[in-house]
């Protein structure tokens, strides 16, 4: 049944990386519960527009949980209370009238803050610059069937290749770690046979570039496993762990 | 002008080895001399970037997102179409050919079409060699399934996120392009405006959307694969940031403009909810293999869908066309479903909504096997809107989803605009009236993948390098140009949000140039859109300044374009004087109330010219010749 709510938003509000940040109450009213969260911070922007504010700065694209572009903490949590589910999946159903609701950026040593929600996440790209893919050029790749992949490992791969990169893995990390992304690409291309030659060179490459990019390291917390909107589980962290392992051994 | 598309001569299978020989090369040593822009990182862009840089071109891309990966293509769920053959089935690179070019209703060009079957096969074979996850089979090798009606079964999928699996394969292949210095990347930048300079693509003015800052960059071609313009209509399936402004900026530089009349309404979405709503979700076609569609046979009947006896309940497509039933194509299940809601006989508490219902299904297969074939596409359905489809039908309504239209290109991929190449869903060139299932990831690859590498080279084979530079008078005219027009915008103190302005189009062109137009109603909008226009002008609220972050004022650009666009839609939608495919006037219409084409007088693509602001466009006509298919009706009752 469609109600409408109002509710005490409480969002981060920061102009730049360079300048302080605080916590920003605004009231919103008459939020249809049928309206996605995000769709909800668009009405407070709308009227805060129309009052001459400034509306509140968040990353967003394809509203339908496959881009990776949103994300934000809402009450704690990364993407919010639903498991599995994007910030732009979430519909306001699932809060009560009267709610409060704090809302923050990811934080992470690895994400420099834009603006108010919008954080540059890049240095993701970075770690799969470093070595997240199969070398392989345009032109003379062989037939698509000339080599068979057994149906369990290509879903397994898929299972990895899910991961949209929104960086909710690094955010609820209390290390600040980038394992769950990282592995999530190593493990895909690891299990299938076209990504098997430069297996070695590539876990090693990316592992260093995750240092490099300042995130921290595992501590067996499961916390991006519980973050993760597309459930990739931590298996594949292991997976990695045992990749890197083997590129030791010549 | 006469519009000359460049279409080799010889036999249709051999045009295009014929022409990559024809074509000159530029020595690789000489590659890295010339320097290439490519706008957007969808799979067009992503895989051209990626190629040319393979190549040996110095490559610049730019995205608006904050990552390459990030593009809309990622979105796409059912499948990429090869005519591979895998399934034995009597799929050949012709047949493929033959399905596209009568699903677009006949307004595509052979020669293009007839290369993009041929290239679907080096598609899937590059995917797989990048380790591209495709479903297989048991025995390991590839899985195909049915999509759009076809009677072949050529499409691979992974999952129901095709488009997420191969985007990520082209943003791998970019990135190894990056970490190798092939590439710059620039993310978050967005394109404002194309500088020409002697008739030719010198460059562009990018604006930061960090630091607001303008920013030059000259190039010896640019690439442009920025998106379709679907949200013209305000609510579509297209993500929030697909715009038409890169398009309009090469339209108002002398690019022409093709067919953008054509925008194919998708029949199953998720239906809208309220005014605050900001997009609307496509729910895969293939649910209508199971669902049944249905509308109460009363107008204004509230009664909840189980208390209504089968008796009083209308299955119009089974009815309608019972050879067919619910498996009609996208343009006609979507404009059944407007007739029966502007009949008042829509469900749901706004009435723009048909039932898709799975009860029958679920009696005759059981729940299990449904849940099998359509568990995660229910499980989005409930989570969006809280009705459990399995045992509520599901309520869906058409939605804007993809624009056939776009910049006209030759047969190189080439715009009217010297050294300006259009590639994807910004390109007009393969699915005509009508795009098929399953399709668009394929053009977007071969494109990139594979055309645009060698027909670059065959444009700068003759040209100087370093021919633009970044301080000449073309691109401080071009800097001043946006600077002033973000100035006006800025100064803009009125009391309507921009949102509020581009709701208020969308309305406009759903109603009258969507799923079903007539003149009057055409000209009516054109009326409309060019109050609103001066509205926008006048009553525009704006805050912020030019400096930083201020997504108010990006979209307040990409709107102002979607209004100046629609009037080339409306224009063009007026002056084809026929029905095809997604373009269907009703003044043009068959006995059984299908489209009817004059391929007397409208076999061609129409080109709008810019003439100014305020001015109308100007039409420019290139023929269509079909001399290996033979033109026929459409019919599926």
């Amino acid at each position: 049944m469609t109600q409408s709510l109002g509710l005490t938003l409480k969002i981060w509000k920061q102009r730049g990386p360079d300048v302080k940040g605080a916590l920003q109450t605004y009231e919103v009213r008459d939020i249809s519960t049928e309206a996605s969260f995000l769709e909800m911070l668009d009405i407070l922007n709308e009227r805060l527009v129309l009052n001459g504010e400034e509306p509140v700065a968040f990353d967003h694209d394809c509203r339908e949980g496959i881009c990776g572009a949103c994300g934000a903490v809402v009450n704690g949590k990364a993407h919010g209370p639903l498991k599995e589910t994007t910030l732009c999946q979430l519909h306001m159903r699932h809060f009560k009238d009267g709610d409060v609701v704090v809302i923050e950026p990811w934080r992470s040593r690895a994400f420099t803050l834009i603006k108010d929600l919008m954080v540059d996440r890049s240095a993701l790209d970075a770690i799969i610059q470093a070595g997240g893919y199969v070398s392989v050029n345009t032109g003379g790749a062989p037939d698509a069937n000339a080599v068979a992949v057994s149906q369990e490992l290509s879903e397994k791969a898929m299972d990895a290749a899910e991961c949209i990169g929104c960086g909710a893995c690094v955010a609820a990390c209390p290390n600040g770690a980038a394992m769950l992304f990282t592995s999530a690409r190593v493990s895909h291309l690891a299990q299938l046979p076209q990504g098997k030659p430069e297996a070695k060179k590539r876990v090693a490459s990316m592992v260093a570039c995750m240092s490099e990019q300042g995130f921290g390291n595992c501590g067996n917390e499961r916390e991006c496993e519980a973050a993760c909107p597309k459930g990739i589980s931590i298996t594949h962290i292991a997976r990695m762990n045992r990749e890197f392992l083997k590129s030791f051994f010549k | 002008m006469a519009l000359d598309a460049k279409i080799p001569g010889g036999p249709l299978e051999e045009k295009w080895d014929r022409h990559c020989f024809d074509m000159k090369l530029v020595n690789p040593a000489n590659k890295r001399k010339y320097t290439v822009i490519v706008l957007g990182t969808g799979l067009a862009g992503a895989s051209a970037s990626a190629t040319l840089a393979e190549l040996g071109y110095r490559v610049k891309t730019f995205c608006l997102q904050d990552s390459p990966r990030r593009a809309h293509s990622i979105a796409a769920q059912g499948g990429i179409n090869a005519a591979k053959n895998y399934q034995n089935d009597g799929d050949s690179v012709h047949r493929l050919f033959y399905d596209t070019i009568k699903g677009g209703d006949f307004r595509a060009r052979e020669a293009n079409v007839y290369r993009l079957a041929q290239l679907s096969c080096n598609i899937i074979d590059q995917c797989v060699a990048q380790g591209v996850p495709f479903a297989r089979e048991y025995g390991g090798l590839l899985a195909n399934r049915s999509f759009g009606g076809a009677q072949v079964s050529r499409t691979f999928y992974a999952r129901g996120q095709t488009g997420q699996q191969l985007l990520l394969g082209a943003y791998g292949a970019l990135s190894r392009q990056v970490a190798a210095g092939g590439v710059t990347l620039f993310t978050r930048r967005e394109m404002a405006e194309l500088v020409v300079e002697e008739g030719r693509a010198a460059g562009v003015i990018v604006r930061n959307l960090v630091t607001g800052e303008l920013e030059r960059y000259a190039a010896d071609a640019v690439v442009m694969a920025t998106g379709g313009y679907g949200n013209v209509f305000y609510l579509s399936t297209n993500a929030m940031s697909c715009n038409v402004s890169a398009a309009m900026g090469a339209y108002r530089k002398g690019a022409l403009f093709a067919n953008p009349c054509f925008t194919q309404i998708h029949p199953t979405c998720i239906p809208v909810h309220g005014e605050w709503q900001s997009k609307l979700t496509l729910m895969s076609e293939s649910l209508r293999n199971d669902g049944r569609v249905w509308v109460p046979k009363k107008a204004g009947d509230t009664r909840k869908p189980s208390d209504i006896p089968e008796g009083e309940r209308d299955y119009y497509l089974e009815n309608k066309y019972p050879a067919f039933g619910n498996l009609v194509p996208r343009d006609v299940a979507s404009r059944n479903a407007k007739e029966q809601c502007d009949a008042g006989k829509g469900v749901g508490a706004t009435g723009y909504a048909v039932y898709l219902d799975f009860r029958d299904a679920i009696v005759r297969d059981g729940r299990d096997v449904i849940q099998r074939k359509y568990g995660n596409l229910f499980a989005m359905y409930q989570r969006i809107t809280d009705d459990d489809p399995y045992t509520l039908p599901m309520r869906i309504y058409p939605a804007s989803h993809y624009a056939m239209g776009g910049l006209w290109v030759d047969y190189n991929l080439m715009s009217t605009v010297p050294g300006l190449f259009v590639l994807g869903e910004a390109n007009f060139s393969d699915h005509g009236a009508n795009r098929l299932g399953a399709s668009a990831l394929m053009q977007g690859l071969a494109d990139g993948y594979f055309i645009i590498p060698y027909t670059l080279g065959g444009y700068l084979a003759d040209r100087p390098y370093k021919a633009h530079t970044e301080s000449s008078g073309a691109f401080n005219d071009a800097e001043e140009a946006v600077r002033q027009r973000i100035e006006g915008l800025l100064n803009a103190r009125g009391r309507r949000t921009c949102d509020d302005f581009h709701r208020e189009l969308g309305r406009i062109v759903w109603e009258h140039c969507g799923m079903a137009r007539s003149n009057v109603g055409l000209d009516k909008a054109l009326s409309r859109v060019e109050a609103l226009q001066e509205a926008f002008r006048q009553d525009l609220a704006m805050v912020g300044t030019a400096k930083g972050v201020n997504q108010t004022l990006e979209k307040a650009m990409r709107v102002s374009d979607f209004i100046s666009f629609s009037k080339v839609m409306i224009a063009d939608a007026r002056a084809r004087q026929e029905s095809c495919g997604s373009h269907y006037n009703l003044a043009f219409q068959t006995e059984d109330h299908e489209a009817r084409r004059d391929d007397a007088d409208f076999a061609h693509v129409s080109a709008w010219k810019y003439t100014g602001e305020d001015e109308a466009p100007e039409r420019e006509v290139e023929r269509l010749t079909f001399e290996h298919v033979k033109l026929s009706q459409r019919s599926y009752k």
